[in-house]
């Protein structure tokens, strides 16, 4: 057993309201530069969508991630013939009109504009290139709220049928916020001919180092999620960096800080390293087992003895034990991993979302038969389509953490209520009357310390003694922003 | 790990080059702020400085928890507010002050011939040329920097030759919801006041006020906090879309889910809100109505008349006016319900105080009886019976009240409805002796029944059966709702049961979505009707949630005073700004006679224009309207005095015979009349130009007189209105001058002579309230004003002094100014007028605040105006808000020992200049932040109420919240008497739980919860009762006549990239949307005129043109085009193939109609008040049509 530990987010999809405020406080605080214009370590994207970059999910198109071949695994997009073909040119990487082309206004017009006979205005114009736009047709979050869905949802690779965008009675939106997963399996890490990137032994956060990086670029189009990007300004990848400044400090991410629909959960999960490659070789469907399978118990002595010989210390097994993560992926079974199939092992947990209940509409509109709550059979989101997002197909399993929700729901009405609880309803969906209790605290009152719940770094291995009089002068590094 | 070429872990040498991101986290400061912009988040954030620049901003997450069985408030702030550092230092950023070059020219120039800068300006506008040369070309570019010493100048100098010349009340303010930054708000009227300016109302303005809200309830607004929403278990989002705005209250909606309350979305399109619903019902968009009326009538036949509900049926007796006595009026032979029953009408009770404004109800055996709590208690000298007692207000017994008159005799009484007509019902009802002979009697409830359709068991035109389409049955509703009868009662007896069985948790939350239709009022009351069948008003987790614009200032009685600068001068100038921009932007002009839309019955005697009823409205006290008169208020005074008068009485004797005899007239009978406009214009914390002004061509026409208006409506009010004199042309360009302090170039500001750079929320102290939650939050300085900017309470500093140092020459000694202010709500006016009598008509005599306006005389001292603004004044220590008062001289005692000073005449005041000391002087005079005041707020009520409230914050008295600690965290208000919502042990805010649980009554007629409206007007419409009206047919809207494209109903919800306009151009918010204007469209509705997603399109109608971009998206219904608002016409907008000209914002297709049954005053809960009473500025009911735009 090689016992490691990771700092790993859960989001809500059941509470997310798709506002991107956690989009906004990681855009102020790391990527508002030039050459960083068009990142978005943190973006949230309209379900059903083509999400950024366009068309992102659609391996097909992009070959990210990893494929088994012949009983191993092997990157997608590098096939059999050596990189060396592929070390100028980067041929599924997405191009500037898979992001958008960056763009600003003219402010200065409004003060600046002659008299005239009608009234002035600021126009676009290029961040890239300083010529003006006269329409802008692109951004980072251009479908959203099914903006243009003919054009952009119709073509989400997870629809089963595109019609279904289209029709009142079955249309449904969702949201989905996407950071790097700083994945177990990490497709970007394997493919840097320069091995600029690594993942962090204490954390597991991924990084590219802004030293080594040479700008191959091979990153960019190997992860599956295309959550690195390439600073055309510096001329090296820049990744989500899981706000390490602040979670060593015990802080979580600006992004999960930020999240005002209360979605997301931070805390530690032990796995175990030696089962990954192994884990991934399951089909599609069974990947979600496989990823619960390598979790492992904080509490299990075997587990921790292991871990510690990693250097995993005795706080991080605190927060493993209160991990709410640990409760929401490995006890509740509730959070999945986005597009297991990529075989990268993301280390993000998605809880699926409820939607209203299935309707017609004819001469009026008439709900589709159902109790106080739609059970997720009659919800207007597919179970197909969540299942290809969150499950490798796996509809029972979504099916399951849908009626963990459902349960939770009418258990606790019938509390608030005062009136008997039905205990077969807990029953069937796998949850004790205890178990709900936790839950409940969980998705609705639990506090930030609950929600986050993030072991400092300890330092005393770096000479914290001189660095407690030195750090922050540059010895180590010249500080820079942009360069 | 799972590939040999990765190493998992490095050196701690290897990863020195990690600083690079360390170091970009690391800060220098951390101060705590909040935005200041119309949003009622009221968000803590945490603004962090590095290198004295703002870097970022991140939530504030220390907000107290409730208690351990509520979720808490971290984090509050939205990606709108998480962007607001991008303003400061973007080339958008307001720097230096600015002004319309032409006017720089004229002033230099005029500045160079006169000494006096009141005379240069004279010069200036006084030339019709030279005035022309400027205003002729507002917002066409040509702005130039100029000197704060210069404009401050030129300003000062229009206010005073303005106020010498027409009088002070053609100076006029706007700045919109005082809560968010209320010191700001507070600089401009304060100022505007000590003139004598005009202080312009904004709630009413923005169609954000519901009216049924004082018409139920007798009170402004009052909703639940949104952590309350978490008690309920039984949720409608009608019109309202949470996520989108609410954002940061939206995770109570979410988590209560998970408590098991069920959500019910009412959207006519999947809103973001509809997310979480459990059932979406994509209702016709202004027809929610028709549902609710539906749904009543399913809990009136199966909870009220199949069974009875005990639980119901007793909050009905104790907490609605269903109990009480209605006479049935007889015309034409027909009995129709008239007005209540009145203790004056009885022999045993004709004796007790206000009998006219008293109210019956009938015992157990039918006999009439007297109960606690009308509002003639809550005037009368015997004080104690203003009160929710069921007692005899002549023998104190106790009534066994009664709802119906079921079994006994019955009347068939004649009901109309828009949308079916006339139909007579039969009704149960009661024959009773009164002074003036036998009336026959029903009770609401039992005309509640009738109206609704329930028949049990009566004869006439009843339903019977839910199949049968008639009004109000669940069939009925379909064809209006377009949602199946079936579904729809399902909803209902959920709805029902859930009120039964938890005790009244049921909720509506709604939003503009129902607010901004013309018989909004109408679709409100229907809804709270459902609420008031289930006991569901008044508790935790109950209630009518309405978020729309709702503002709450909570340190209320102090910050009046301060704002409306109350502790120096009483009464203040206040303008209900719906009226007075439907006359002062001339949109009346254009509007036709109501009667075509909004038809009373005939043969009433009432004028028929809008405009005519607001003049009439005027003349009698139940509006106000500036200015005043067709002569300056100065002037008139000394006219007085030349003709003799030397007291205020016998100025205002002098006054009276005047206007009796047409010799002075009330301005707003002559609006275009030279004189008679507003002629300077402050607009601060507002976009009053674009976002604000409903029928935004108009004004730029009239009102701003630019030369790109585009609207081409007719003039059709010419014949129609009778009171106000018509002009041939109307005038264009009113303004003499409009100044914008903004930190910000938006729309407003560029159409404006002067522009004045603000310091942004990150540079200003100030204090911040919302009613979405319970705190106190502060704005504080994270860095100084950048560049040249100044906080709003500095900068009308700057004015006052300027005023003063001129007034030394203009107006050298204190003058007296007369006041024309209406009758008020929460005064004794609120009972001035039993009947609609009219002085002009020779009904009665005109007697000011009897029969017409109060005409108070004040004294404005021009010179000390400075010292004035500055010095906490005299009646600092007499407060009072919504009629409950208290005495704080103690306090002023105290602080004047502890606060900074200043001296003058002889005299010394606490120092305002720095806003610090004004938010200590807030919190110290607020019960809210005041435990002792808090008591002695509620030992007032008590004594009016007769019953004890002051224990509620007994515990309390040591309470003190300080400026101090609110910039450490946020602070939770406590409970007090000026608050209907109790927060004491952790309680979430609720409205009215004073009331039901201690018995205070509503500020109503009855003192109940009104479901019966019996004002003569109200019968005159059919709107007595609570109905069904439909959305104003497009053909009567005179908006789209001829045209055959595509026309859509117009929808102007609110964004989610934007708070209003602020954030819209935002550079962040424009790049996670769609960058600029754009107007949602259904595909089918698109592909009709061959629309694709992205491309250009034309948007126009009678009142203006748009151009912008198209979103095509299945999730808008066909039939309606959204404009989520409000954007900004300054980006990249191209100019229209229609009109030529650069195409305008939302509300260059939106004007405003006056709804006249919301003019009334005088009457109960129908009186006037600042933001309380008054047509609101509906835009809902609107057409455009759709076009690509052609190239």
């Amino acid at each position: 057993m090689d016992a490691r530990a990771q700092l790993v987010m859960v989001f809500n999809l059941d509470k997310c309201i798709g506002c991107h405020a956690c989009s906004i406080s990681c855009k102020n605080i790391w990527t508002d530069r030039r050459g960083a214009e068009y990142m978005w370590w943190n973006n949230v994207e309209t379900k059903p969508g083509i999400g950024y970059p366009k068309m992102w999910e659609d391996q097909g198109t992009f070959k990210g991630g990893w494929v088994v071949d012949g009983g191993r695994l092997r990157l997608r997009a590098l096939g059999k013939v050596p990189t060396l073909l592929n070390m100028f040119f980067q041929p599924n990487m997405p191009k500037m009109e898979d992001y958008y082309e960056p763009f600003d206004f003219d402010y200065g017009n409004l003060y600046g504009a002659g008299e005239g006979n009608d009234q002035p205005v600021a126009s676009a114009f290029s961040q890239i290139t300083g010529r003006k736009i006269e329409t802008i047709r692109g951004g980072p979050n251009w479908d959203d709220d099914l903006s243009g869905s003919q054009l952009y949802a119709a073509k989400d690779v997870n629809l089963e049928e595109r019609g279904i965008v289209e029709e009142y009675g079955r249309m449904f939106m969702q949201y989905l916020p996407r950071t790097c997963n700083h994945c177990l399996h990490p497709a970007c890490v394997a493919s840097c001919p320069s091995r600029a990137m690594y993942k962090r032994g204490e954390d597991g956060i991924v990084l590219v180092d802004q030293d080594v990086c040479r700008g191959w670029r091979f990153c960019t189009s190997t992860c599956p999620y295309k959550k690195v990007y390439f600073n055309w300004d510096t001329g090296k990848a820049e990744k989500c960096i899981h706000c390490f400044p602040r979670t060593e400090t015990g802080q979580c991410m600006a992004c999960a800080h930020s999240c005002v629909g209360r979605i997301r959960y931070v805390g530690v999960l032990l796995y175990d390293a030696d089962k990954v490659e192994q884990a991934l070789l399951k089909a599609d469907v069974e990947l979600v087992e496989a990823h619960r399978a390598l979790i492992l118990d904080p509490l299990d002595p075997a587990v921790r003895e292991a871990a510690g010989k990693n250097g995993v210390s005795d706080q991080w097994l605190e927060a493993a034990v209160k991990s709410p993560v640990h409760a929401l992926v490995k006890e509740f079974g509730l959070a999945l991993p986005l597009h297991p199939e990529f075989r990268t092992l993301p280390m993000a947990y998605y809880i699926p979302s409820l939607s209203p209940v299935l309707s017609t509409l004819g001469d009026t509109h008439e709900l589709m038969e159902h109790g106080l709550f739609p059970e997720a059979e009659s919800l207007r989101a597919p179970l197909s389509y969540l299942a290809s997002l969150l499950s490798g197909g796996n509809r029972e399993i979504v099916a399951a953490a849908l009626a963990k929700l459902v349960a939770l729901r009418a258990f606790m009405r019938a509390r608030n209520l005062d009136q008997p609880v039905d205990a077969g309803v807990l029953e069937r969906a796998g949850l004790t009357e205890a178990a709900a209790v936790r839950l409940y605290r969980l998705l609705a009152i639990g506090g930030y310390g609950e929600r986050y719940v993030i072991p400092a770094q300890q330092r005393e291995e770096q000479d914290p003694h001189v660095r407690k009089g030195a750090g922050g002068f540059g010895i180590l590094k010249k500080a820079g922003r942009g360069k | 790990m799972s590939s040999g070429r990765i190493k998992d872990d490095r050196t701690p040498e290897d990863r020195g080059w990690e600083e690079f991101y360390r170091n970009r986290w690391q800060y220098d400061k951390v101060v705590r702020s909040t935005h200041g912009v119309n949003c009622t988040g009221g968000c803590s954030w945490m603004v962090h400085v590095k290198d004295g620049i703002v870097g970022w901003e991140l939530q504030a997450n220390d907000y107290p928890q409730f208690n351990s069985s509520i979720p808490n408030h971290e984090p509050r702030g939205c990606t709108r507010g998480i962007s607001y550092s991008w303003y400061l230092y973007s080339p958008l950023r307001v720097k230096h002050p600015y002004m319309r070059g032409a006017l720089i020219d004229l002033w230099r120039e005029a500045r160079q011939r006169y000494a006096d800068p009141v005379d240069a300006w004279r010069s200036i506008v006084e030339t019709p040329e030279s005035r022309k040369a400027y205003t002729g070309k507002r917002g066409m570019g040509g702005f130039r920097r100029a000197a704060w010493d210069d404009v401050v100048e030129l300003i000062a100098a229009s206010t005073i030759y303005t106020a010498k010349k027409f009088g002070p009340d053609r100076v006029i303010g706007f700045t919109p919801i005082p809560a968010m930054s209320m010191i700001s708000y507070a600089a401009g009227t304060r100022f505007l006041q000590l003139f004598g300016g005009v202080s312009m109302s904004f709630y009413d303005w923005y169609c954000d006020l519901p009216p049924a809200s004082p018409q139920v309830w007798g009170e402004q607004t009052d909703v639940n906090e949104s952590a309350d929403w978490f008690n309920a278990s039984y949720i409608v989002l009608c019109g309202s879309n949470v996520p989108m705005t609410r954002t940061p209250d939206s995770h109570f909606l979410t988590e209560a889910r998970y408590r098991g309350a069920k959500v019910v979305v009412m959207s006519p399109d999947y809103s973001i809100a509809t997310k979480f619903a459990d059932n979406w019902l994509p209702i016709e968009q202004g027809h929610d109505g028709a549902f609710w009326m539906a749904v009543n009538h399913v809990i009136l036949k199966e909870w009220y008349a199949d069974r009875q509900v005990p639980f119901f049926e007793e909050y009905a007796r104790k907490f609605t006016d269903l109990p009480f006595l209605v006479k049935l009026g007889e015309k034409d032979g027909v009995l129709r319900p008239g007005e209540f029953l009145r203790a004056g009408e009885l022999e045993r009770s004709a004796g007790i105080e206000h009998a006219d404004w008293t109210l019956c109800v009938a015992d157990g055996t039918g006999e009439v009886k007297i109960p606690h709590g009308s509002i003639g208690s809550r005037w009368a000298k015997a004080e104690g019976k203003w009160n929710l007692d069921m007692k005899d207000m002549v023998d104190g017994t106790e009534i066994d009240c009664r709802l119906t008159f079921l079994g006994g005799e019955t009347c068939s009484v004649r009901f109309r409805f828009e949308t079916d007509g006339d139909v007579a019902r039969e009704v149960p009802v009661r024959r009773i002796a009164t002074r003036n002979g036998e009336a026959t009697v029903t009770t609401v409830f039992d005309l509640l029944m009738a109206q609704f359709g329930v028949a049990r068991g009566l004869g006439g035109d009843y339903p019977q059966s839910y199949e049968q389409d008639k009004p109000f049955t669940p069939k009925w509703q379909e064809k209006y709702t377009g949602i199946a009868a079936g579904s729809m009662l399902k909803i209902a007896r959920e709805w029902a049961g859930n009120g039964e069985k938890s005790g009244g948790r049921n909720m509506i939350i709604v939003g503009a979505g129902i607010n901004h239709w013309f018989h909004n009022d109408l679709i409100y009351r229907a809804a709270i009707t459902s609420l008031l069948l289930t006991g569901s008003v008044g508790r935790n987790g109950a209630g009518l949630a309405h978020y729309v614009g709702q503002e709450k200032v909570v340190p209320l009685a102090p910050w009046t005073s301060i704002a409306m600068a109350q502790d120096w001068v009483k009464p203040s100038r206040l303008q209900n700004t719906p009226s007075f921009w439907y006359i002062h932007s001339d949109q009346w002009r254009y509007d036709r006679s109501f009667v075509d839309y909004f038809k009373p019955e005939t043969g009433e005697k009432m004028p028929l224009h809008a405009a005519d009823m607001n003049a009439k409205a005027v003349r009698l006290g139940w509006l106000p309207f500036t200015p005043h008169f067709n002569d300056s208020t100065l002037r008139l005074v000394d006219a007085a005095k030349a003709a003799g008068a030397r007291t205020d009485d016998e100025i205002r004797g002098w006054l009276v015979a005047r206007l009796k005899s047409g010799e002075t007239r009330f301005a707003i009978e002559d609006p275009d009349g030279e004189g008679n406009t507003p002629k300077v214009w402050f607009i601060w914390r507002a976009n009053a130009i674009s976002s604000s002004a409903k029928g935004h061509e108009f004004f730029l026409k009239h009102v701003i007189g630019a030369p790109n208006s585009s609207f081409t409506a007719k003039e059709v009010a010419k014949g129609a209105v009778k009171d106000l004199e018509w002009h041939e042309k109307a005038p264009e360009g009113k303004m003499d001058l409009v100044v914008d302090l903004n930190f910000r170039m938006d729309t407003s500001t560029l159409y404006s002579d002067i522009v004045l750079p603000a310091a942004t929320w990150y540079e200003k102290s100030d204090l911040n309230t919302t009613d979405m939650h319970s705190f106190v939050n502060c704005l504080d300085a994270a860095v100084p004003p950048a560049w040249e900017s100044k906080p709003d309470w500095k900068i009308f500093g700057l004015i006052a002094r300027k005023v003063s140092e001129l007034s030394a020459r203009h107006f050298p000694a204190p003058v007296k100014d007369i006041v024309a202010a209406p009758l008020l709500h929460d005064t004794p006016g609120e009972i001035a007028q039993r009947s609609v009598k009219d002085w002009k008509l020779g009904e009665c005599e005109p007697v000011p605040g009897k029969t017409m306006p109060n005409l108070a005389i004040v004294e404005r001292d021009y010179v000390n105006l400075y010292n004035r603004f500055l010095s906490v004044g005299p009646a600092m220590g007499q407060l009072g808000a919504h009629g409950v008062t208290w005495e704080a001289g103690d306090v002023h005692e105290k602080l004047l020992e502890r606060m900074p000073t200043r001296a003058w005449n002889g005299k010394t005041y606490i120092d305002l200049e720095d806003e610090k000391v004004v938010a200590d002087v807030i919190l110290a005079f607020a019960p809210e932040t005041n435990g002792e005041l808090a008591y002695r707020s509620y030992q007032d009520l008590e004594k009016r109420v007769g019953k004890p409230l002051s224990q509620i914050v007994a515990g309390d008295r040591n309470y003190r919240i300080t400026w101090e600690e609110i910039t450490q965290k946020p602070r939770r208000f406590i409970s007090t008497a000026v608050w209907s919502g109790l927060v004491n042990d952790g309680r979430p805010y609720a409205p009215y739980t004073l009331n039901v649980e201690h018995g205070v009554p509503w500020r109503t007629l009855s003192g109940r919860q009104s479901l019966y409206l019996d004002h003569p007007y109200y019968g005159a419409f059919h709107e007595g009762l609570p109905t069904f009206k439909g959305k104003i047919p497009p053909a009567i809207l005179d908006e789209t006549e001829g045209e055959t494209g595509l026309v859509l109903n117009f929808l102007t919800p609110h964004g989610k990239w934007s708070i209003h306009s602020t954030y819209s151009d935002n550079l962040r918010m424009l790049t996670l949307s769609r960058a600029g204007q754009v107007v949602w469209l259904n595909p089918e509705d698109a592909a009709g005129e061959g629309i694709g997603d992205n491309e250009e399109i034309e948007v126009f109608n009678a009142n203006g043109v748009v151009v912008c971009r198209a979103i095509v998206s299945s999730r808008i219904p066909k039939g309606a085009a959204f404009m989520y608002h409000a954007p900004e016409r300054t980006l990249n907008i191209k100019k229209s193939k229609k009109s030529g000209r650069r195409g305008g914002v939302h509300n260059s297709l939106s004007r405003i109609r006056l709804k006249p049954t919301l003019m009334l005053g005088g009457y109960a809960q129908f009186s006037y008040y600042f933001n309380y009473w008054g047509p609101t500025g509906v835009n809902r009911d609107c057409s455009v049509v759709v076009r690509k735009l052609r190239g």
